[in-house]
């Protein structure tokens, strides 16, 4: 295959349709509306950051499109096959679509270089040594060289959130979905982490949805994002990001930047006032 | 607590606590009185200029000097009954604890991974766990066709309970982002429980073994001076050291007493070492915080 058609293959891989998603929770009777009629188009290999208040839905979304949760009508595509719809309300779990959670679930009792080499290993597409090879220059270009056999306890958090990135792309998912990963990061780490992830996208192109309730961190890393409503979730505006990748932190001073942030900004604030006062009524 | 190094300084430590305590038992033991002074005379005299009929605690000059156990054991050391005592116990403990893990890891797994299991097996476990496995003795003296089997089996359940609770309580504590997590990547049903389940589960089954093995020698000690026993074996060794020290308090021999629980102290202590170094070996990954 020539590099040209290569390009283009993977252009195609990944794109993710939301269509008219509506989800209802109903515990007991009072159901509670977490996605109001959502839809939203991300391209095969975009960045598509959702920004939301907490507690908004966000996760909903990324919990139906990872195959974890039902939806309740509407409709949802990866690469024009039917996720899931209103006839089969849940996806099923894929390696073709790998979640790198919150709090991070990497295997606290394997290695970090067993925690990578899981998914080839489960799938069996590979042999031993090909998943050994594989997992270690992965890690190796990552530059997490030096930590495989240690356990993930014994490594620090922003190291760990790389391990997961990385044991995510060992799957060669189409969407790589990420739920707040650096939420719980010091703002130095998490600016190393922004950078890190890049760098990886930029070697692995894969279709990424972010979940995030930092406007700034969403601009930075985003071609596209989706700022979302206060409970019920839907995007209220979506913003195309024209600052060019690849992108580092010089991206931060830029004008552009600080424009981008000053048109989005109002928006999110009114979701988290909204979201805020939602909270008050319902504490 | 998991400190890897080993330090000179606590075993120091831990060498002085030891003797101190054998110390004053020595003293207390020998003065009866505590360096000439009953520090419980003046409460007695108030007794009785108050019309109350005088009371005696018990005090430590009852109870022999750790020297004369020291000898007693001396004596003890060399009688093949006393290690046959040893012997009895260790393998009464072993064979009930064994088989608590046979049956109480799978049992309680199948309890944590199925909703059917856990409906039809949980209540009827909930019930008879209350039930203190000493209570069990008479119980089991008829149903079991040997008194071998029947401490066999009290023992068991002495460790049965405590391994289960453990094994179902962490199997169900295992955070559902790993399940997820698995899933997505292409596990199957088996590989989830072999990859997530049961290395999820170790921590727990290592501490409920390591408790489940201090309640055995509780009851294997209890079973045993309760079902008496050494008598069809010849000596006193058939009955392992719970008859042991029933035995040696029968026959006066107060120092011996002494020497049987210290031995179980040892036995139970070495035990617990054991499946703590076990209990670490299999989970690495908690070692090295």
């Amino acid at each position: 295959m020539s590099a040209q058609a290569m390009a283009t293959a993977q252009k195609t891989r990944g794109a993710i349709r939301i269509d008219d998603v509506v989800k209802i929770y109903d515990p007991d009777g009072a159901a509670v509306m977490a996605v109001d009629h959502c839809s939203l188009d991300i391209e095969a290999g975009e960045i598509c950051m959702i920004v939301g208040p907490s507690g908004c839905g966000k996760t909903t979304l990324l919990n139906a499109i990872a195959g974890f949760h039902e939806i309740t009508s509407g409709q949802i595509t990866l690469d024009g096959e039917v996720l899931c719809s209103a006839e089969k309300p849940k996806a099923e779990p894929g390696s073709d679509r790998i979640v790198v959670f919150q709090n991070g679930a990497l295997f606290p009792w394997k290695t970090n270089l067993d925690n990578v080499s899981f998914g080839p290993l489960m799938q069996g597409r590979l042999t031993k040594a090909e998943v050994k090879e594989k997992a270690l220059s992965m890690m190796a270009d990552a530059g997490l060289s030096g930590v495989e056999s240690n356990f993930p306890g014994e490594v620090s958090s922003g190291v760990r959130r790389r391990v997961e990135i990385v044991r995510a792309l060992m799957n060669d998912p189409k969407v790589l979905l990420l739920d707040e990963p650096y939420r719980a990061l010091d703002s130095l780490t998490k600016s190393v982490m922004h950078e890190a992830l890049l760098e990886i996208y930029y070697k692995n192109k894969v279709t990424i949805f972010f979940i995030t309730h930092d406007l700034e961190e969403a601009i930075f890393l985003g071609h596209k994002v989706a700022i979302m409503t206060s409970r019920p979730c839907k995007p209220k505006k979506v913003v195309m990001v024209d600052i060019p990748h690849p992108r580092d932190y010089g991206v931060l001073t830029s004008k552009r930047f600080r424009e981008l942030i000053e048109e989005t900004s109002e928006a999110v604030h009114e979701e988290a006032i909204k979201a805020f006062k939602a909270g008050e009524k319902e504490g | 607590m998991s400190s890897r190094k080993f330090s000179y300084k606590a075993l120091a430590r831990g060498l002085a606590s030891i003797a101190v305590f054998l110390v004053l038992w020595e003293i207390g033991s020998r003065s009866k009185t505590w360096l000439g002074a009953d520090i419980f005379t003046p409460l007695r005299e108030l007794q009785g200029a108050l019309g109350f009929k005088k009371t005696y605690l018990p005090w430590v000059g009852a109870v022999p000097a750790p020297t004369e156990v020291l000898q007693a054991w001396a004596s003890v050391i060399v009688d093949p009954g006393y290690w046959q005592s040893w012997y009895k116990s260790s393998f009464r403990v072993a064979a009930g604890f064994i088989a608590a893990m046979l049956i109480g890891i799978p049992f309680g797994l199948s309890l944590a991974v199925s909703r059917t299991a856990y409906g039809i097996g949980f209540p009827v476990f909930e019930v008879l766990r209350p039930i203190p496995p000493l209570a069990w003795v008479p119980a089991s003296i008829i149903f079991w066709p040997t008194q071998e089997m029947s401490i066999a089996f009290v023992t068991f359940l002495g460790a049965f309970y405590t391994i289960v609770i453990n094994v179902v309580g962490g199997a169900k504590s295992i955070d559902g982002r790993y399940f997820q997590a698995a899933q997505s990547m292409g596990s199957s049903r088996a590989d989830i429980f072999m990859r997530i389940i049961l290395p999820g589960t170790l921590p727990s089954i290592a501490v409920g073994s390591a408790v489940g093995m201090g309640i055995t020698w509780e009851v294997v000690v209890a079973a045993e001076m309760i079902s008496g026993g050494g008598s069809q074996v010849g000596g006193t060794g058939g009955g392992g050291l719970g008859f042991f020290i029933w035995n040696s308090y029968v026959g006066g021999s107060y120092e011996q007493i002494v020497v049987g629980m210290i031995s179980i102290g040892i036995a139970g202590f070495i035990s617990s070492e054991l499946l703590r170094s076990l209990g670490k070996y299999v989970t690495p990954w908690l070692r090295l915080r």
